[in-house]
């Protein structure tokens, strides 16, 4: 079964980069003619979680494995960790700096949107050392 | 129906010299060199003209009708575009422009920007009940919508299914002729005066309608030194022709149509990178939710910026907002034309996702062509160069998987491989590798790889 893979590095200073992992996979799926909608989903769980990474975590790295019938998207990052994983699920739970509010970010929507849009999410995390996010989208 | 892949756009073979100005400015990578010719893939072109705009040598042309055209009909009617207002220098009154248009030919004319306000009317109308598809985003764009169709299918939903001013001013026009004419429908010749190359495809290959209303097209740069030598005759008789207000001709330029929505939640993005950016970042829902509609112009400046003007885009803008100045907001309601169902400005085609960049006839196929891709891009220098004949070394490795072209197309390969052969020829004369390989001048260090 062929298997594609794909490594990128979230800069972690860097707003106006983020968004570069979500598009180029973007690109890959359709040209892989996954349909419209799976894609969608890939697309905005890989953005949130690099928005994720500049915000909190100054950067990471994303791992990504595509197979012909789903996309599994690995992000990891050496930042703070998350200390209560069950209340940065939900809606609205933010620990984001004004400065990054200001810009329209930090609405506490991250991970709670990387749960709606992937089909499996496992989040690994250690206070101090980082965390992991796997994510499933299934093509149909 | 219609090829659906119809374009305006074409070349001219002789005057191409099979330079890549073209294909680095092709916003959808839609050109190649070969054989020493530019070549447009008829699936990627959105006819928006960028081509045109650029080639140094004017190879890129525009298909498009003539004057001779008014000849085929009874009667005519010209339907200006309102970015032809912004072509005049000291222009203070429309009628002027109207009237010309009537000494150089036309029977009669009916303004696009008249058409442009029912659009806006019901495009309010459109906004406020269906807040599920904010932000709703605007179809007066023809490359838009086509860049849209192939690369954006999630976005499909969130099109304005409104027909575009020019065609509803083709429906009203051609009604009002019959009207005061008696003539067939047949009879009567509708004819735009357009901005772009875009409009031209439209008009012959519609997106949301099944055939188009209009008749011919005709450039604004075809009929602009007519008109100007009919001016001094309209400046002394001038007839009472102009029917539309400040929302109507605003449309000629970025920003005008979304005037006309009358809300403070929209955006309006014009030149086609920006406008690519925008849908990028609309597809991975980067928007407030609140946002309600957006206007998208593949012209920087909006219509006033088509290839088909004559004038600077942005001394037509600030032009068309002197003109606009003392005109009413709007002339044109839709309660006005009796005949006119609101129904009837809505689309009656689905618009449907074109999956043109797929690399494979299936799924399978598709990830195996991909890995090859990523195969390929090993081996190129990821340079973009260009001397290939396609934009990057992405496309070259995308070109070769679909089978229009092969790896020795890339210089730099092509080089290495002229390199080897070299090394294996002096390897068998002198025996020695290491002396010969020194002594070659391929061995350039400035390649890195």
């Amino acid at each position: 079964m062929p298997s594609l893979h794909y490594e990128y590095q979230v800069s972690g200073d860097d707003f106006t980069r983020a968004g570069e992992a979500s598009s180029d996979i973007k690109n890959k799926l359709k040209q892989m003619g996954v349909s419209p909608s799976a894609v969608r989903k890939a697309a905005i769980a890989i953005y949130e979680g690099e928005i994720n990474m500049v915000i909190h975590a100054g950067g990471g790295a994303i791992s990504v494995e595509i197979l012909p019938d789903q996309i599994a998207m690995e992000l990891i990052d050496h930042g703070p960790g998350i200390a209560d994983i069950g209340l940065a699920m939900q809606e609205g739970y933010s620990t984001a700096p004004d400065a990054v509010r200001s810009l329209g970010f930090g609405a506490g929507m991250g991970l709670p949107n990387m749960k709606k849009y992937s089909d499996e999410m496992t989040i690994t995390s250690r206070v101090g050392e980082g965390t992991t996010v796997s994510m499933v989208v299934r093509f149909e | 129906m219609a090829n659906k892949f119809f374009h305006s756009v074409y070349l001219n073979g002789e005057l191409c010299k099979g330079c890549i100005n073209c294909i680095k400015r092709c916003p959808t990578n839609a050109i190649r060199v070969q054989n020493g010719k530019a070549r447009i893939i008829k699936e990627f072109c959105i006819d928006c003209g960028e081509c045109i705009r650029h080639c140094p040598h004017h190879a890129k042309l525009t298909r498009r009708d003539h004057l001779d055209l008014l000849e085929k009909y009874e009667y005519t009617v010209a339907l200006p575009a309102p970015s032809l207002y912004g072509q005049f220098n000291n222009m203070t009154d429309v009628n002027l422009i109207l009237t010309a248009l009537k000494l150089m030919g036309f029977d009669d004319v009916f303004e696009v920007s008249a058409a442009a306000e029912l659009v806006s009317e019901e495009s309010r109308r459109y906004v406020r009940e269906h807040p599920e598809k904010w932000p709703v985003i605007s179809t007066a764009c023809p490359s838009v919508n086509r860049l849209i169709r192939v690369r954006f299918p999630n976005l499909i939903d969130h099109l304005l299914p409104l027909l575009p001013p020019a065609e509803v001013a083709a429906k009203l026009a051609r009604k009002r002729a019959v009207e005061r004419t008696g003539l067939s429908e047949r009879q009567i010749g509708i004819i735009f005066l357009a901005p772009c190359p875009a409009k031209v495809a439209f008009a012959r290959s519609p997106l949301g309608i099944a055939a188009s209303g209009i008749d011919g097209v005709m450039a604004i740069k075809d009929v602009y030194q007519i008109l100007l030598s009919y001016l001094p005759a309209a400046e002394k008789n001038p007839q009472e022709l102009a029917s539309s207000g400040k929302i109507g001709v605003g449309w000629g330029i970025a920003g005008g149509e979304a005037a006309g929505m009358i809300t403070d939640s929209y955006l309006a993005a014009d030149g086609i990178e920006n406008v690519i950016r925008v849908l990028e970042d609309l597809e991975d829902e980067k928007f407030t939710p609140n946002l309600q509609f957006i206007e998208l112009n593949a012209c920087s400046g909006g219509c006033v910026g088509g290839v088909l003007n004559v004038e600077n885009p942005y001394l037509a803008k600030a032009k068309m907002k002197q003109l606009n100045k003392y005109l009413p907001v709007s002339l044109q309601h839709q309660e006005d034309h009796a005949f006119l169902d609101s129904g009837e400005l809505y689309f009656t085609e689905p618009i449907t996702y074109e999956p043109v960049y797929q690399l494979g006839s299936s799924r399978m196929e598709s990830m195996v062509n991909l890995k090859l891709v990523e195969t390929y891009m090993k081996e190129f220098p990821c340079l973009d160069c260009g001397s290939c004949g396609a934009p990057t070394c992405r496309a070259l490795a995308e070109d070769i998987v679909r089978g229009f072209a092969k790896k020795e197309d890339c210089i730099y390969l092509l080089r290495d491989y002229y390199d080897t052969l070299k090394k294996s020829q002096l390897l068998q004369e002198t025996g020695n590798t290491k002396k010969t390989m020194e002594g070659t001048p391929y061995e350039n260090p400035g390649i890195d790889r």
